[in-house]
């Protein structure tokens, strides 16, 4: 699935939509304000959330940063390669950036995230302000 | 926001700007590790004229620094500069500084930004009983620091002043592009580097700092923000007042004991700290890495034995040396290296470890 075809939240986040599992990184707007990811403490896996809980956090030298579920469900799998590689995110946001992945059961809990091109306004919509 | 006289030349770099202290400065450039790492390898150039300016003159002049500052400046020459603190009567800091001796009858003191107002008013209480006129002249200045292996390259294209008859800590007067200026070899980031010092308008401040970026290009230099000025200082294991000293610590337990001249006449604070040598300290500042998984933060929680005892008092990933490092009050029994202790980091306990000061060394 190309990037484009993500869903992506308010919270600059992206959402990948594959049966139940979703997963779950941030956009290329959020690693590029957020500089250099120095360090991602990844949810426990197993662990289940409510959809908007913080489940995880990036930080970058100077700020740390909360990642939040952007459904409920269970911590199916995380992205170990960024405990040694966090730079990843910067480097590949959309691919081996990817952070956690959850299995929902509600799929209408996605009904409020938004299409690439929406985002895409979204942000314009912010620079603009 | 108030704004150096540099501040059109942050804009036209794309300085992600910030309010600091007031002031309308940029955070970074290009990215705080990229900027910090540069300043180890080949140079960085600040806009720092934030900070301010204080001129003691007179006849008394010596005295007046003498009675509120802890290092002795009866051992300064004319062109040379030390570190030193501005006590209280507890022998706390008011703020950390450098003076500078111009002369027998005038020193010029450097302060940090966030104190100018504080420290111009309690010299003038502490010390404007002596036969001195005390003149804050920070608005006048603007001050440019070029830090790194290549600084002193770069800066002597700008001037005829031969720069390596200019010893650490020490200060001159040249034209620097043909403006008159105090041309001094400190900084705040651990590396060589100058601190320049002038009176311009806006046009020929902000000229200078882009021509100093300008040139920089061929020596791998960049313009760097405060958001690498704190992490370089950080790693070099200088404090920040506001974090690491403040007026509860004294200047024994912050470990700035080498500043501290107790042989030298009466001055604030001397009888405390006195009586503290005599007793010993109870507690003290020390350098610390994460042994764990992390990063500790100014603020975060610090466990000594399992309770909480102090704060974090700063604390980074250190982008040259890549790992968490941070400064933190302990108990003095508790102070050796290698003494294990833990942080809090949101909702878990991360081990630590005390480790030696300055995180950094440039090798010389």
């Amino acid at each position: 699935m190309d990037f484009k075809e993500f869903k992506f939240s308010k919270e600059d986040e992206w959402v990948k939509v594959e049966d139940d599992i979703a997963a779950v990184g941030i956009s290329d707007y959020a690693q590029k304000e957020l500089g250099d990811v120095v360090y991602v403490e990844l949810p426990p896996v197993g662990d289940t959330f409510a959809k908007g809980d913080a489940c995880s956090n990036i930080e970058s030298v100077k700020a740390v940063s909360d990642l939040y579920a952007p459904v409920s469900g269970e911590v199916v799998e995380v992205n170990e390669e960024l405990e040694d590689k966090p730079e990843n995110i910067n480097h590949d946001p959309y691919g081996a950036g990817w952070i956690f992945k959850i299995k929902f059961e509600n799929a209408d809990e996605l009904n409020d995230l938004m299409s690439y091109d929406k985002y895409e306004e979204y942000l314009k919509g912010i620079a603009g302000e | 926001m108030k704004k150096t006289k540099v501040n059109k030349a942050h804009y036209i770099l794309k300085g992600k700007m910030v309010d600091f202290a007031g002031w309308d400065l940029p955070v970074q450039f290009s990215g705080v590790s990229e900027e910090h790492n540069a300043v180890r390898t080949t140079g960085g150039i600040f806009d720092v004229s934030h900070m301010g300016e204080i001129r003691f003159k007179g006849p008394r002049a010596l005295d007046a620094v003498q009675y509120i500052t802890s290092n002795n400046a009866a051992k300064l020459k004319p062109g040379k500069i030390h570190y030193t603190g501005l006590l209280t009567d507890k022998g706390c800091f008011v703020d950390d500084l450098l003076v500078y001796m111009i002369n027998e009858t005038e020193y010029f003191l450097v302060v940090n930004a966030a104190n100018i107002e504080k420290d111009f008013n309690y010299m003038k209480e502490k010390s404007g009983h002596f036969n001195v006129e005390i003149a804050n002249e920070s608005d006048e200045y603007t001050q440019i620091a070029i830090q790194g292996p290549n600084a002193v390259k770069l800066l002597s294209e700008f001037t005829d002043t031969d720069l390596s008859t200019i010893a650490y800590y020490h200060f001159t007067y040249g034209k620097v592009n043909g403006i008159d200026n105090i041309i001094s070899r400190t900084g705040y980031t651990g590396e060589d580097g100058v601190e320049i010092y002038f009176k311009s308008d806006e046009k020929t401040a902000a000229n200078l700092f882009l021509q100093l970026v300008e040139k920089g290009k061929a020596h791998g230099i960049i313009p760097v923000g405060l958001g690498a000025r704190d992490t370089l200082r950080l790693e070099a294991g200088m404090t920040l007042y506001g974090n690491d000293i403040d007026d509860s610590h004294t200047v024994l337990e912050a470990g700035l004991g080498w500043i501290l001249k107790l042989k030298k006449g009466d001055f604030l604070g001397k009888d405390v700290l006195l009586k503290q040598k005599e007793e010993g300290i109870t507690r003290k500042l020390v350098g610390f890495e994460l042994t764990d998984r992390g990063i500790a933060r100014h603020g975060y929680p610090v466990y000594v034995d399992g309770k909480e005892y102090s704060t974090v008092t700063s604390g980074t990933y250190a982008p040259f040396l890549k790992k968490p490092i941070g400064m933190t009050y302990l108990p003095i029994d508790k102070c050796e290296i290698g003494s294990p202790f833990q942080v809090g980091i949101r909702n878990k306990k991360v081990s630590a470890k005390a480790v030696e000061m300055p995180f950094y060394k440039r090798e010389k």
